[in-house]
């Protein structure tokens, strides 16, 4: 690591205050960030750690029955404590990474990073999330703008994300087998007026949508549904672990079985 | 019934305590006083021009002790090849040097041409970014066949890529070319060995230290031989007379082969230490253990098996390419030929091999012997294509191999390809396996999956090894540098407990324990009062060291002999105080008696005499009780087995998830199931692993793809299935004292083949026409394969 200052701010007021610093990084969870500064891959003045602002963690239901979840909440919790309102959304926290990744990481770091094989920025596209920063809302159609490309302005600080809740849901993973980051992954949530698909890790534009799959679902919600689309393999990422073939014709395959386990 | 703790016992670890406690004594845990850290500026091209390296702002940086450059090693010697190879035209091996810090060029990513010595790591590092080094870089080669074109160079003088080009064996190339020529059957298979990145938990790590009042050297390291180590680097790379170095292998987190290997960094760390009067520490981080530990395998191979429509073999032929990366490690020539050539007769009867291997140098890291070494490469090709055959000729893949095994009254046997297989019983190992993994319920197994829409597979074979290379005399003549003799030294203390100094060096194979289980049982006394010293050379006599298999079958006999050399002396001291002739001494138990009286002495008693040697004939027996003996096997050891694996594999996804797996292993006679068991399995894993999971890439330009655990697929506890494992078929060994036959490697041997037999099997089940496809056999790999079949 190269040397660098440490705020631990207890305010979201004090956090941006403190992301005002030139060279400023906001540090989550650390499970990106920590490794990318152990190998000197960034250099930032100041790193403002957001793990100890109460008013950013946790877990709860809005009035408008959405599921809300702090920014500095960590994928443990939100696997345990979503469970009962939104069991596709938990169960995809309870599968990120390894229990080390989801109790240090959070949803906040996670949807800033938007690792194009991560698999939080699924459920938010697949969901219809709402962005909540400390200045604005984003929803989630706006918010993810390519592979590791947000809306966000610099210094901007995720502070929560709010979950409609679907009547049905599943993500299903298709893991890349070194990383166990998602090869493929499809999160499907049936809606009253609509399905959304969502996919990551195929796609070299980050997480995106299915839209055929969506409006086939929409007036079925079966697997038979999807079962005469074609997934193009235009633009999928081709690496070690797969051909960009290989991973549009899982992209439908995941979504099959997606919307199969969905409940 | 074993004896509690005695030979044959499950006695659990004694030395896991300290490492499942974290009171472990690695050398990246030692701190000495006043030490300062080493850090290495390497490579980023796989090939290039060293035009200039600017040290200037690095110099003056703060705690900046010294920096190495390559120009500070040109008059010291080079890192050897352990092995002479020479061509069928009876040319030597190109042997270019292997300096410690690349000079001139660098030859691979990852290859070291400066140092910093610093005052801390971070430091270090802040020094070795500000060295600005004018590197050209020029195209690299990275595949074999492309290498051998000549175009591009990894080494100027030597004018060729080509290491050597082997035949063996030469004087049986036109028989078995006429035999393939002739035959009425010949399947013939194109698959890579593919290249593996060992991946010891503990990454390397050395700490010189130059002692300026005795001007003498000590080296803590990662080694798996220390003496070796200090022979290397007195006698070919830095002159530091053999008396003036200790190196030190304390606790050791894992080899598996790449630890066998002497480094550059050791040298620069001895010779840096010197340099600026303190210890030199130097822990490498996991990048550079992908970059720079020797790897393992990577062969591409095209084999050719000839045999009638029955299935009698008539002729095995190979045509390998064998990568050795850009530099010579020390093993490198001899791993794919001493160690896989002459294995290319498999457990069978087939009366013509012959085996051609072209080492080849490329912009890669170096390649060299990682567990098994030469014999999984050797029996993947064998049982690969004994499977293609048979279902070829539609025949049973197990009674085709049944149909040639060697039968147990043909032992000794002499193989095709050169060796005198001593003992097996490879029909006994294939009865058990079949009973075990009731092979008779397959059919109905694979109903149920196809049930699910899943394919299954089965895949079943044999495989031999060779551990315990040796002997001296005979590695002599085929081109090995080094003896491969082990030693050992029995200290009875005057109390009566043991200290047994081994050459073999523990890092995970459990010497401590099974060690004194057979000392224990030959003495009549307490295992707990016996410990092993290893891995000292100012302690230990001189061995080579813990490889291939050899400990038990070749320090173990070292052992076995220094006990016996104690329990004649002490008979004679036991003689003496009983007041009869040392003939007439009986030893068991622990008791010496003499025969038709009462009249006895404990081993204790008479330990005590031999150090307090008060009414004692000192004139006929010299005090102390202590022994030294050295082994040289008469041949290797030949541990053979039958492995099957039953797999799942998912149509739509290509997914291939193990069910079962079972090994049925004849290691000879076994010292500690449990240990023996454990070895298996972590064999299995890394064999799994291969088959399915571990792949180093390299890109067009030398690039490692797989740098990190973010592309490197290590085998995690859910790709592993549960083992069903099986020593109850041992043969002994011959030829060494206690039958035994070796057991750390067989598992990663026997079972990169079984898997790809069981996968294969599965596609072809479901009318898939594979025929093979090459490890790793990752989901991509077998969706594409079964969507080009």
């Amino acid at each position: 690591m190269y040397a660098f200052e440490i705020e631990r701010p207890a305010s979201i007021a004090d956090a941006a205050s403190a992301m005002k610093t030139d060279e400023a990084q906001a540090l989550g969870g650390g499970q990106t960030l920590i490794p990318t500064l152990k190998q000197r891959l960034a250099m930032p003045s100041v790193l403002v750690s957001l793990t100890g602002i109460g008013e950013m963690k946790g877990v709860c239901m809005s009035d408008a029955g959405e599921v809300c979840i702090g920014g500095a909440t960590t994928h443990a919790t939100v696997a345990r404590e979503a469970a009962a309102h939104y069991p596709g959304l938990a169960g995809l926290a309870s599968r990120i990474g390894d229990p080390a990744v989801r109790n240090r990481g959070t949803i906040g770091g996670s949807l800033a990073n938007n690792d194009p094989a991560a698999c939080y920025p699924a459920a938010a596209l697949g969901s219809g999330a709402t962005i909540i920063t400390n200045s604005r809302s984003i929803a989630a159609d706006d918010y993810f703008q390519g592979m590791f490309t947000t809306a966000l302005e610099e210094g901007e600080i995720i502070t929560e994300v709010r979950f409609p809740v679907p009547e049905k849901s599943h993500y299903q993973k298709f893991v890349q087998p070194a990383s166990r980051f998602a090869l493929v992954g499809v999160f499907v949530a049936k809606y009253a007026d609509g399905v959304r698909v969502a996919v990551t890790g195929a796609s070299e534009e980050g997480v995106h949508r299915w839209t055929e799959a969506e409006n086939a679902l929409s007036g079925n919600f079966s697997a038979d549904a999807i079962s005469e689309l074609s997934v193009s393999a235009d633009g999928m990422i081709s690496d070690l672990h797969g051909s960009p073939e290989y991973r549009a014709h899982l992209v439908k395959v995941m979504t099959g079985r997606a919307v199969s386990a969905a409940s | 019934m074993p004896k509690d703790g005695g030979i044959g016992a499950d006695t659990k670890r004694r030395e896991d305590v300290r490492y499942l406690t974290g009171s472990g004594n690695y050398t990246a845990d030692i701190n000495a006083f006043g030490q300062a850290a080493a850090v290495f500026v390497r490579s980023t091209v796989a090939n290039g021009k060293i035009n200039a390296i600017d040290t200037s702002a690095a110099d003056g940086m703060p705690g900046v002790l010294a920096i190495f450059t390559g120009e500070d090693f040109v008059d010291v010697g080079g890192n050897p090849a352990g092995w002479l190879i020479n061509s069928r035209d009876g040319e030597p091996m190109k042997e270019p040097k292997r300096p410690v810090l690349a000079h001139g060029k660098v030859r691979h990513v990852g290859d070291a041409y400066a140092a910093v010595i610093a005052e801390t790591v971070e430091q270090a590092r802040d020094a070795a970014e500000a060295i600005e080094a004018d590197i050209e870089e020029l195209p690299a080669v990275v595949d074999m066949a492309e290498a051998l074109k000549n175009q591009t160079l990894v080494h100027d003088e030597i004018e060729t890529n080509q290491c050597f080009d082997w035949g063996w064996i030469e004087d049986n190339r036109a028989a078995t070319d006429e035999a393939i020529r002739n035959a009425p059957h010949v399947t013939t298979l194109e698959l890579v060995n593919n290249r593996l990145v060992p991946n010891a938990m503990e990454p390397r790590a050395s700490i010189g230290t130059y002692d300026r009042a005795q001007d003498a050297y000590t080296l803590q390291t990662t080694s798996q031989n220390p003496h070796l180590t200090r022979l290397l680097i007195s006698a070919f790379v830095l002159g530091i007379p053999e008396n003036k170095l200790t190196v030190i292998a304390p606790d050791v987190g894992g080899g598996f082969g790449s630890k066998i290997y002497h480094y550059g960094e050791e040298a620069l760390v001895l010779a840096a230490s010197k340099k600026v009067g303190r210890p030199v520490k130097w822990v490498a981080d996991r990048t550079e253990s992908f970059l720079t530990d020797a790897h393992g395998r990577d062969h591409v191979t095209k084999i050719e098996l000839a045999c009638e429509k029955d299935g009698t073999f008539i002729a095995f032929r190979t045509e390998t390419m064998a990568n050795v990366g850009a530099y010579l490690s020390n093993f490198s020539t001899a791993t794919p030929t001493f160690l896989h050539g002459t294995l290319m007769a498999g457990n069978y009867t087939v009366p013509n091999v012959y085996v051609n291997v072209k080492a080849v140098f490329t912009n890669t890291a170096p390649v060299d012997a990682y567990r098994g070494a030469g014999r999984p490469e050797a029996t993947y090709s064998i049982e690969r294509v004994i499977d293609k055959a048979a279902r070829e000729l539609g025949l049973d893949p197990v009674e085709v191999r049944r149909k040639n095994f060697v039968k147990p009254d043909q032992y000794p046997f002499a193989s095709a390809a050169g060796l005198e297989y001593d003992s097996g019983n490879y029909d006994a190992l294939m009865d058990k396996l079949e009973e075990i993994i009731d092979r008779d319920g397959f059919a109905e197994r694979r109903k149920a999956s196809e049930a699910k829409g899943m394919l299954r597979g089965l895949g079943l074979n044999s495989y031999i090894e060779a551990c315990g290379i040796a002997p001296s005399n005979l590695v002599g003549i085929l081109g090995s540098r080094v003896g491969l003799y082990d030693a050992a030294t029995v200290r009875v203390n005057a109390t009566g407990n043991l200290s047994i100094m081994v050459g073999a060096h523990s890092h995970g194979q459990g010497h401590e324990t099974v060690f004194p289980q057979i000392v224990g049982e030959m003495l009549g006394i307490d295992p707990a009062s016996i410990d092993i010293v290893h891995g000292d050379t100012s302690k230990i006599p001189f061995g080579m060291g813990t490889y291939g298999s050899r400990s038990l079958a070749v320090c173990g006999s070292a052992m076995v002999r220094a006990t016996e050399k104690i329990i004649a002396k002490a008979k004679k001291i036991a003689a003496h105080m009983l007041e009869a002739s040392a003939d007439d001494v009986d030893f068991a138990d622990g008791q010496f008696t003499i025969k038709g009286t009462d009249k006895s002495v404990g081993f204790g008693e008479v330990a005590l005499k031999a150090y307090i040697p008060h009414e004692y004939p000192i004139e006929d027996i010299e005090p102390g009780l202590e022994e030294t003996a050295f082994y040289d096997p008469a041949n290797f050891t030949y541990p053979s087995g039958a492995y099957a694996c039953e797999v799942e594999v998912d149509p739509e996804t290509g997914k291939v998830r193990i069910d079962r797996f079972a090994a049925v292993d004849d290691f000879g006679n076994v010292m500690n199931p449990m240990i023996v068991t454990g070895q298996v399995h972590g064999g299995l894993g890394q064999g799994i692993g291969q088959a399915l999971l571990e792949g180093a890439s390299y890109d067009a330009d030398g690039q490692l793809l797989s740098a990190s655990y973010m592309d490197y697929t290590m085998p995690r506890a859910d790709d592993l299935p549960f083992y069903t494992v099986d020593h109850s078929q041992g043969t002994p060994c011959t030829h060494n004292p206690l039958g035994v036959k070796g057991c750390g490697e067989a598992g990663a041997i026997g079972s990169p083949p079984t898997v790809v037999n069981a996968v294969i099997d599965a596609l072809q089940s479901g009318g898939k026409n594979v025929t093979h496809i090459d490890m790793p056999l990752t989901p991509s790999r077998v969706w594409s394969a079964m969507n080009n079949a």
